[in-house]
């Protein structure tokens, strides 16, 4: 378990916790550096969804017995835990879902495809991951809604000098990330939210959190938002659980958008009622040991504190940054922004002389794992002109170590490639 | 510590190999064909890797033949060493080059040292590289689906 020494950032007690980083790969020590595509799990984690497999599995809100009673208990507990990490004001506004994707999905669904109009516009912006672009392509395709887009510039940031001619009088959904996945920006969601909110106020703002939730300390009620889409496992938790966080009115005036169980109130021949939020939107036996995992995950963030974690991935990128302009100069280019303060864990790069892939390849038989290609952010890439970037990607249990063993391992590239 | 029981380092070598680095950097019959056959664009979509491959088909022979694009090393070094194989040989035999292409792709030994694969060969190694096999097929696939609009259209 975490123990922090006297208010000191521990992370070789930190590391401890996480059974994925104590092995070698070949004969190298593993190097995790892949932590924007998913981060490993604590034994708090891995426990916690053993013992309830062990001891507590059962359906939850359904059944009178004990067993159901403790699931039922550790699912809406999870719930709890969720609603107050984020600072949402009510633990009924968490809805649960696979993750960000659906998240996305549910709004895009329920909301976008039984509210838009032909005409109506969509503002997303060229930094969004996949999965924040295609639910929108579908529903504008289906609706005949607008797509209208936030560029972004050479730092990887959206240009808001653009806002006067995107926000109109259309405006009906505003879906952007709150974090880059593939560049690390941390955008400046408050600036765009508030001119969102007195040019086009009927405008629904729903974020990409998927990339944040790990890394900053997040307050949906303080960012003035409507909606907001995580996932668990980028944030120390299963993979097949995430949320989306969403005011109640939002939620009270949303469809459903899967029916079954668990989701309605009173079922006729013709038609049912629905069940109140937020089981209105949970159709069908839920990932109820994820969600389990999910919470305690967000009980070991929060006993290692964000603000701790923020200030230890600032020191590690920094180093990385620093060190890789050192050892590289201008043969590297690290996309994004050069403020430290407005990039979180995601160090993206090209190096002059080698394709991402290769450097993946060579790197991984160093024992360093990251990530080479378009990041599921295409338009990143073409904004760039490149068809890929190579991304090391830090979270809370990375070291300056680890970024000592990447400029080695980068190395051993230039040495092939070179 | 005993060389030969190093993981990393020696499976990279078998996949590296100089003659790829060499295609790599100085890749052959690089451009577009004049007046082709057939023309073919391939892109990975979960890399970005692409290739453009043009055709010049005479009296059932490969005419000519070149490509374009951009991609990882062992993408643009298998393509080059395709085009390098398939200059004026008969249409059935790029068939019988990709199939037994693919094959050693697929781990056959036996593929690995057919001569008529020329420097094809030096890739073997990709076969031990389960992620990058996709890299190395890039050109043939295209090359197939080449072969397969010729043979629609005649």
């Amino acid at each position: 378990m975490i123990t922090l020494a006297d208010g000191t950032y521990d992370v070789e007690t930190i590391r401890a916790d996480f059974p994925a980083l104590d092995q070698e790969v070949g004969t190298k020590p593993l190097v995790y550096l892949d932590n924007a595509a998913t981060t490993q799990k604590p034994d708090l984690v891995l426990d916690v969804m053993d013992r309830y497999y062990e001891r507590d599995n059962a359906n939850v809100h359904r059944g009178i017995h004990e067993l159901s009673r403790r699931a039922t208990e550790a699912y809406e507990g999870a719930r709890a835990k969720v609603a107050e990490s984020i600072h949402a004001s009510d633990a009924s506004e968490v809805i649960w879902t696979r993750g960000t994707t659906e998240s996305i999905n549910l709004v895009a669904q329920a909301w976008g495809r039984q509210t838009l109009e032909p005409g109506d516009e969509i503002l997303l912006s060229v930094l969004e991951h996949h999965s924040n672009l295609v639910p929108w392509q579908l529903t504008a395709a289906a609706t005949r809604a607008q797509l209208r887009y936030i560029e972004i510039d050479d730092e990887g940031e959206w240009i808001l000098d653009d806002l006067p001619s995107l926000v109109t009088g259309r405006t009906r959904i505003v879906a952007l990330s709150h974090v880059s996945n593939a560049l690390g920006t941390i955008n400046p969601v408050e600036r765009v939210t508030a001119y969102v909110r007195e040019h086009a106020p009927e405008a629904v703002i729903l974020l990409d959190g998927a990339q944040a939730l790990a890394h900053l300390d997040i307050d949906v009620q303080a960012l003035g938002i409507d909606a907001y889409a995580f996932s668990g496992h980028k944030a120390m938790g299963p993979t097949g659980i995430g949320g989306l966080w969403a005011r109640r009115d939002f939620l009270e005036r949303m469809e459903p958008w899967q029916g079954g169980g668990e989701m309605i109130s009173v079922v006729e021949r013709e038609s049912s009622t629905w069940a109140a939020v937020p089981h209105k939107f949970e159709a069908g036996t839920p990932n109820i040991a994820g969600a389990v995992g999910m919470g305690a995950a967000i009980d070991y963030i929060e006993a290692i504190g964000k603000p701790a974690i923020r200030a230890h991935e600032h020191k590690v990128i920094g180093y990385a940054i620093e060190q890789l302009t050192a050892r590289f100069g201008e043969r590297i280019r690290i996309w994004g922004p050069s403020d430290l303060d407005r990039r979180s864990g995601v160090v993206s790069f090209s190096l002059d002389f080698a394709h991402p892939h290769d450097i993946a390849t060579i790197v991984d038989a160093e024992g360093v794992a990251i990530r080479a290609g378009h990041h599921c952010a295409q338009l990143v890439m073409k904004r760039y002109g490149v068809p890929a970037t190579a991304r090391a990607s830090f979270c809370m249990y990375n070291t300056t170590g680890d970024v000592d063993r990447l400029v080695d391992a980068l190395g051993e590239v230039e040495a092939l490639f070179g | 510590m005993d060389k030969s029981a190093h993981y990393g380092e020696p499976k990279l070598n078998s996949l590296y190999k100089q003659l790829i680095l060499e295609h790599y950097r100085s890749p052959r019959n690089r451009g577009v064909v004049d007046d082709p056959t057939v023309e073919v664009h391939m892109q990975n979509p979960t890399c970005g890797d692409e290739i453009h491959l043009t055709l010049r088909v005479e009296d059932g022979r490969i005419a000519e033949v070149k490509h374009e694009g951009q991609g990882c090393s062992i993408s643009q070094a298998a393509v080059s060493m395709m085009t390098k194989l398939l200059e004026d040989r008969p249409l059935d035999d790029a068939g019988h080059l990709a199939d037994r292409f693919t094959e050693m792709m697929h781990g056959d030994e036996e593929a690995e040292k057919d001569r008529s694969m020329g420097d094809l060969r030096a890739l073997a190694g990709v076969s031990k590289f389960p992620v990058r096999v996709k890299c190395a097929l890039l050109g043939f696939d295209a090359l197939q689906e080449a072969l397969r609009e010729i043979g629609a259209s005649t």
